[in-house]
This record gives C-alpha cells, structure tokens and sequence, in this order.
C-alpha cells in the first residue's frame, strides 16, 4: 500500500499527454519553478509526436515568431541533443509547386524573415539530388527541423532535471470535479490530485473537453512516413517539395511524408496499432520524383502515426472559465515544430491565465459552438465505415 | 449530409494487381508441401520465394548474412535462377502439381485492415523483384518464411567474412558461389556440425569448430567423423578477435575460457581463415505474422517470438496460417525434415479446407508430427557465448554495425557519436536512470542510440541488442516486448517500389498534409488561405 500512495502523489499542475505539448508544458512549468507531473498511457512521445517529419517552420502560426526565437536556442536550454538544424529549401517541379513554395517564403517575408528565389542550377548546387525535372526554389534564411524522437526524450529528461515528475503507463481515466473545479485526474493506476490539470491528449483531447462540458470537435486521421537508407549529408538537410514533408537526418537518412490520409476513430484511450498501407509506394514514387538522382537509394523502414485536426484545422490552447482551471492544449496536426512555444503559452496560460507572448484568440473553443455534432459527416471527414468483407479477410 | 473529402485515401484505395485464393510464402520444405497440398485440393495456388536474391540485397546481409562472401557470378541471375532450382527438386513438383511458383520475388510487406486502417478492399502482400514491386491479393495466407540467423559482435567482426549459417548453407549449396575458402564455425550444436559438413562437402576447408561450453553440443559421432576429416574442436574457446590488413577477414584469434566464459590468461591460438560463421541458432522469421497481426508469443525453447497456432498451424488471424521454421526452430529440426514437410502439408490442407475444397481422405486423419522441443532454449547458450566475448573483447565492440554503436553506448543510452554532443545532463543519463520511468524497451532505446536503425534492418543485432538490454535491465529476454518490424522487411530502391502507374485520383489530389486551406493561413490575415495546389509534376523515371 506504502508503494501505491507513493506512486499516486499528485502536483500543483498534472499534465495528462505526454507527447511533445504537454511534455513541453511541463519543462516550462517546471523551469518556472512549478511541481509538474506529466501522465503518459504508453511511453513519452510514442504517438505522433515522436513520428513526424520534424519540421520547425511554422511563421504563419500565432506561435511562429516564438518558435522561430525558440529552437535556436534549445539544446541549450534543455541540456539534450534535438538535433535542430536550421534553415529550409523549397524545391519546385512545377509552376503551381513554385507558387506555393513561394508563398512560404513570402508569409515569412511578410514577418521580417530573409528568402532567395533559387533557379535550376543554384538548386542542384545546394541539393545536388534534385534533378533537371526541377524548374526552381526557395532558400529560407529561417525555419528548420528536428529529430522528434530526440525531442521528445530532451523535453523529459529536462523537465525530470528541474524536479518535475513523469509517470509512464498510465492512463487517465477520468477527472473529479469538486466545487466547479478539476481535483484530480483518475488513471488506471489510481488517482492523481492537481491543483491545475493541463489536457494534451492528442486525439484524445476531446474526450476529456467532454467529460467537462465542452465541445471540442476532433476528427483523427492515420498519415504515414517512409526513411531511406543514409546518403552523403547534404548543406541543408531541410528540404522538401513536390507535395512531401520532411528532411534529411543528421545520419544522412532521407525521411518524408505526405499524400492522402485516412480518417479514422480512435477508441477512447486506446494505443492504436501504427501500421502502413501500400501508399508507402506512392510516397516512395514522389521521393524519387522530387530527388531523381537518389531514386536507386533503399527505403529501409516506413510507419505511421495519427493525428487530429478541428474543423479548420486550427489549434486549440486555452484556459477553461468553467472549470477555470483546466488548459486546453491540441495543435491539430501541426504540433512538433511550435513545441517549444506552445509549451510557453501553456505554462503562462497556468501560471497568469493568459498568453503573454502571442494573441491566442483565434484559437479559442468558442469558434466551434455551433459546430454541429455530426460535422465529420458533413465534411466528409468520418471514418469510412467498416468493410465487413475486408475486415474478415484482413484481421478477423 | 454526407461530404467527401477529396484529398483523403476514400476512393484510392490499390487495387492488387492479382488475387489469389492462397499465397504460400517460402518455397523450402514446408511451403512446396502446403502449396502442393492445397493445389491437389483444388485451389488455386501463388508460392513465392525470393531466391535467387540479387547480388546487392546479399550484400546487405538481408534476408540472411552473406558476410560479403558472394562470388561474382550471383550475378548472372539466370545461371542462379537454374541453381535454385536445381537444388530444390520440390519446386519441379509443385510446378506439376498446378501450383503458380514466383521465385526471385521479395515479400516485402503484408496489408490488412484493423484499428487504423479501413481502406483496403482485400488483405494484400507488397512484392518485388529487381525491377519493380506489385500487390497480390489474398484470401488466405500460409507463412513458411523459415528462420534467419542470429550473429553476436567480437573486435574485427565488421570485416568482410562474418556470416551466419543460413547464409553459407545457401551459398554453399543453393548458389554454389561462397567466396571463402577457409572457414571457422562458430558453434558446436547440429546447426554448428552441419554447416562444417556442408563447408567440407563443398570443397571449403574447415579451419576450426569453436565452442564456448566444455564439450561439444551435438552428436558426438557427427562430431567424431567431422575430426577424422580434419576438423580441429575448440571447446571451451571464443573468439579474441578476427584479424586482416584490407577490411577482409584474414585470421581469426581464439581464446581459451574457463566455465563461466572468462578468458584465461595465455591461451591465445590465431587461426588463419577467410571467414567466420555464426551457427548458434536461428530465429524464426515472424516478420509477416507481425505485420498481419498475428499473435506472437516468446518461448524460448522455439527460438524466440513465435506465433501462436492451432493444431493445424492457423494463427490467431484466422486467415494466415505460419508452418515450419518461422512457426517455431530449434537445432532438433536439422535431423527431423519431415515435421517441417508434416506442418506444410497440414496447413495447406486446412487452408484449403477454410477456402471450401473436401478433406481428402488420406489426410484426414493425418496428425503432425509432434515436433520435440528441448527444454531449454537457445537464449541461454546465446548468452554465455556473449558473456565470453564481452569478458574477451570488452564494451568498445559494435553491437549495430550500420549505425557504429557499441556496447557501451547501448546500455549507456549514448546518443549517437556523429551529434558529437556532451553534456553533464546526457553524461548523467544511461539505461538505469530510463528504467526509473518504465521497463524496458527496445524500441525506445533504438530511436535514442540508434542500434537496429540501419540498413540491415536490425538482422545482424536485434537478438545481440536484446540480449544486452535484458542483461544491462536485470531482466530476461522474453519481458522485453517484441521490437516492431516495419514495412518494407527488405530495403528496396526507392525506383523498385514505386507504383509505375497511380490512379488519377491519387496523383491529382496528392497534398502534403490535410489541404485544409485554413490550416497554414497566416494568423493575421483574413483570407489569405493557403490552399495547396494539386496539380502534379510530370513522373522523371530516371536522372538521365
């Protein structure tokens, strides 16, 4: 019994996710100075925050010129390597692509940030895998990448320095509300009390948003990755193009993602499977297209991952008002690289109630109040109903 | 109101180029009985089998480790091709008995709908050759992938020459192309004694059969009729180091050890050799049952992670049946083919049966034949063979080859030496300190250090890792979970596993993410929607 309460001790701020949000939450909260236990049902980092295409370029976002201040800086802060490398190049095979790689530049134009238009030859000389179906580019003298396995194990090691606490295999199962406030959050292996309860539950944050009252409309979808075998590292390793994300590791593996995803229901709480489709060949036809001269390198492994969007596939990070102390945190697909930041705006909405840093009213839950319930439905964005026939043949 | 989201997989899903009521994956012993069973009964039958492998995939040590001893002429793939065949006197028979035989085709991965994926009209396998990679669709599936080898690290074993007995048994007898002529065996069980016969039967001298315990683990009059052939034993030895100018194997060093595998001082021997073949053991090829979601279970005594079947070799996914060595191996079946060809046969005749062909009379009542498993698996024996080479060769030894990570570095949970990075935080960090947050986990450990990240797919290190991780933990092998196996289980040219034609849908809706076109507006602008374009490159089938 002596164990059981040892293990159940709770702390000012109890974070339920430990992917890469809540993980960053807690490092912040813990740097300030705060008591901070982070909850994972698996491993930290084990779902889509240690399985994206680490990209770091996100000026757009209400978080974008933090993250931008932010990464450059974040070995050093946390003490682990993240393998943060700056800078990105665009790679255009065609006019429309170049007008979108283009648009990147100028919405960071648009924020002080430096750019280079790239033609055919400057291209191949920065990149010398690209090939002469490329027509042009983009230099971003900002943005980056990072390695999220490494992340994510960074933020946690970090946090556990400063005192803070991570408590893995653990699910949460419920919070208790005590006069028009979350007490403590209930796991699977007994109850944690909390004076301030910080939900970053990936897909899951929208179960919890319920379980007080709140609509928070989440569709998951499955999306899936491919990395090579290592080649000679490239100048810059953050280059992409041709409807694929990504980058090359500081190992010299070629990693990317992109293309059709499937929208899918994640039971609650579960820890879904990661299995690949076929569009692992697809993915493996559009590498080779938007880098011809490594198209006889070996694809060594490919997985996949899940992640959530709201309707506008906009984030959603905000403090509750009723129960007022409870954050909010889901980034909606686009969650690794605005880490660092939104970690912040997660310690500061704890600690002051607000976001000093950034104007967050875009991403309050209130835009989505006359969302109607069956609004995946609508959008087209339900899981497809299960195909008994296939089902029978495939996983009986 | 039901929408459509067009840049979703709805309505892209492939269509597999072929469907086939029973694939067969494995042409050895237990895949020519199963697919021959399963044709006689009247169904319709695609084996598969991925000899002859090209001389580049050998070169990676995949599927099975060919320790860059292959003689040039694996390039003529069609002198292979009549190699393969002539050595496998059941292919000609299957071919008689109707049964559709693919050789030189990989399976390199296996799709089936479950939690997270609904897309897929049938159950399909990726395939490959040189050339290209297709889908086969399925409506059942027997595995008869066999076992592949298991090899342990020692100082110099990244030269040239470092095989595993799979893969000299199949140069040696299938492709007749082992470029070695003096070889050490490592190993003195039934897997130990018939890799040294078949090395001496095809001309490879036999420079030594090295074994770590303090006699030799297999049949003595094996052992005494390979002695009278020349063959020096070395019990109670493991191996120092291997020695050569050129990155090739040109000696190896030998060292006497007392009972608990610590070298005892002096006993040093150098024995000149080209190569060095593991033949402790082989592990149960579960690649495809992993990724069909079949239940896996460790029994050690089976040779690690197996799956779980009935009587008549069905797994837990009732479509997919796994027989022979990729259902369960130890060194007892060398000398018992015939439960190998028993499972086969079982498991193509229940295939068949689920696909509605009549049970055969004769077959009917035929039970496998029980297979005897010792009691004691070979985990324990791995073991006291890496006790000595660690007390030999010490930490500074790679356990990961492609991705240089030594033994130290695993079970201190170093990041990988090219990020050159230190720092007293890291410094303080090993795997004690990650057990405090969870058991462990190899999965975890290879994202942090990288071993079993390369391109060999974790095939020369995964059993090493886990050995040193259970020891490092305090634990045993069989409370590690299973390390995942990903698609592709070969590593394939980006220009083979591309799809040479896609759906319209497909290539006009491609986006990189969601296409949400508010998702990368600028937050300060209204209105300025990101919407990613769609329109598509032409495909550049080369850089020429």
């Amino acid at each position: 019994m002596m164990s059981a309460m040892a293990t159940t001790r709770g702390a000012a701020v109890v974070i339920v996710g430990g992917g890469v949000t809540g993980l960053s939450a807690g490092w912040w909260l813990a740097r300030a100075g705060v008591e901070v236990l982070v909850l994972d049902k698996g491993i930290v980092g084990w779902e889509a925050s240690g399985r994206n295409g680490g990209g770091a370029t996100h000026v757009y976002s209400p978080f974008g010129l933090e993250e931008q201040r932010l990464w450059p800086q974040m070995d050093e802060l946390l003490g682990y390597p993240t393998e943060y490398q700056p800078f990105r190049i665009g790679v255009a095979l065609s006019e429309t692509q170049l007008a979108l790689a283009r648009r990147w530049a100028e919405i960071g134009e648009s924020r002080g940030f430096r750019w280079e238009s790239l033609d055919r030859r400057q291209l191949k000389e920065l990149v010398p895998i690209v090939g002469d179906n490329a027509i042009g580019g983009t230099y971003l003298h900002f943005g980056g990448h990072a390695n999220p396995q490494r992340t994510v194990q960074a933020y946690a090691w970090a946090l556990q320095d400063l005192g803070g606490r991570i408590v893995q295999h653990t699910t949460a199962t419920g919070l208790t509300q005590r006069g028009g406030r979350v007490t403590a959050v209930e796991t699977t292996r007994g109850t944690f009390g909390a004076d301030v309860v910080v939900i970053a539950a990936g897909p899951q944050t929208g179960a919890f948003a319920e379980m007080l009252g709140a609509w928070l409309p989440l569709a998951p979808a499955r999306v899936e990755m491919i990395a090579t075998e290592p080649i000679p590292l490239m100048r810059v390793g953050g280059v992409a193009g041709n409807g694929l994300y990504g980058r090359q590791t500081l190992r010299g593996n070629l990693v990317y993602g992109g293309g059709p995803h499937e929208w899918i229901n994640v039971p609650d709480m579960a820890t879904p499977e990661h299995a690949n489709t076929p569009l692992v060949r697809n993915l493996a036809r559009r590498l080779a297209e938007l880098f011809p001269g490594a198209a006889h390198v070996r694809v060594i492994r490919a997985w996949s991952g899940l992640v959530e969007n709201t309707p506008d596939g906009l984030p959603v990070v905000e403090r509750l008002t009723r129960p007022d102390n409870v954050v909010i945190a889901t980034m909606s697909s686009v969650g690794f690289g605005l880490s660092p930041a939104v970690g912040r705006a997660v310690c500061e909405l704890v600690q002051h109630g607000r976001c000093q840093f950034a104007d967050l009213g875009a991403l309050a839950l209130a835009r989505f109040a006359d969302t109607p319930r069956d609004w995946r439905e609508r959008a087209g964005w339900a899981a497809a109903p299960t195909a008994v026939g296939a089902a029978v043949g495939g996983d009986g | 109101m039901r929408g459509t989201d067009p840049r979703s997989i709805a309505g892209k899903a492939p269509t597999p180029e072929r469907h086939v009521a029973l694939v067969v994956v494995g042409a050895g012993v237990t895949g020519i009985a199963a697919a021959i069973e399963a044709a006689r009964a009247g169904i319709e039958v695609m084996l598969i089998d991925e000899h002859p492998i090209d001389n580049d995939m050998m070169a990676m040590d995949a599927p099975l480790c060919f320790g860059q001893r292959i003689d040039p002429s694996v390039r003529n793939r069609a002198l292979m091709l009549e190699r393969v065949v002539e050595t496998n006197p059941g292919l000609a028979s299957a071919y008689e008995a109707g049964v559709d035989v693919q050789l030189g085709t990989y399976v390199w991965g296996a799709f089936v709908n479950g939690p997270t994926v609904q897309e897929l009209p049938a159950p399909m396998l990726g395939l490959a050759d040189d050339r290209r990679s297709w889908l086969v669709g399925y409506d059942r599936l027997i595995v008869a992938a066999g076992a592949r080898d298991v090899l342990l690290g020692f100082p110099g074993w990244e030269r040239a020459g470092t095989l595993g007995a799979g893969g000299a048994a199949a140069l040696l007898v299938r492709y007749r192309a082992l470029a070695a002529r003096r070889l050490v065996v490592l190993g003195s069980g039934a897997l130990g004694l018939q890799t040294a016969a078949l090395a001496l039967e095809h001309g490879v001298e036999v420079a030594g059969v090295v074994e770590v315990g303090a006699r030799v683990r297999g049949h003595a009059a094996t052992a005494t009729a390979l002695a009278e052939r020349g063959v020096s034993f070395y019990t109670a030895h493991t191996i120092h180091e291997a020695r050569g100018r050129t990155g090739e194997i040109e000696s190896v060093v030998l060292v006497a050890v007392d009972g608990t595998g610590k070298p005892i001082r002096g006993g040093l021997k150098e024995i000149a050799c080209d190569a060095v073949c593991w033949a402790i053991g082989l592990v149960p090829s579960v690649e495809l049952l992993h990724l069909v979601g079949a239940r896996l279970r460790f029994v050690s005594s089976l040779g690690g992670w197996v799956p779980e079947v009935d009587a008549r070799m069905r797994t837990s996914v009732p479509t997919v049946f796994a027989a022979g060595d990729c259902a369960g191996f130890h060194d007892g079946r060398l000398a018992t083919p015939d439960v190998a060809h028993a499972q086969g046969r079982w498991a193509g005749l229940a295939a068949a049966e689920s696909l509605g062909a009549r049970a055969r009379s004769e077959t009917q009542h035929e039970v496998p034949v029980a297979s005897p498993a010792p009691d004691t698996g070979p985990h324990a024996y791995w073991q006291a063979w890496l006790d000595s080479l660690i007390a030999a060769g010490g930490w500074e030894v790679n356990v990961c080859q492609c991705e240089e990570v030594t033994r130290r570095e695993l079970v201190e949970t170093k990041p990988p030496r090219y990020l050159k990075w230190d720092s007293p935080q890291m410094n303080a960090r090993r795997l004690a300190t990650l057990l405090r947050d969870g058991p462990v986990n190899q999965d975890q450990i290879k994202r942090l250090t990288r071993a079993g990240m390369g391109p060999c797919q974790s095939r020369r290190c995964r059993e090493q890792v886990g050995l040193l991780l259970a020891q490092a933990a305090g634990t045993t092998l069989d409370r590690i979970p299973l390390p995942t196996f990903r698609p592709p289980i070969r590593p394939l040219p980006l220009n083979v596993l591309w799809p040479a034609d896609e759906p319209a849908a497909m290539r006009d809706t491609w986006v990189s993410w969601f296409g949400i076109p508010t998702q990368f507006s600028p937050h300060w602008t209204a209105g300025m929607a990101m919407d990613e374009p769609t329109a598509h490159a032409r495909l550049i089938l080369s850089d020429e």
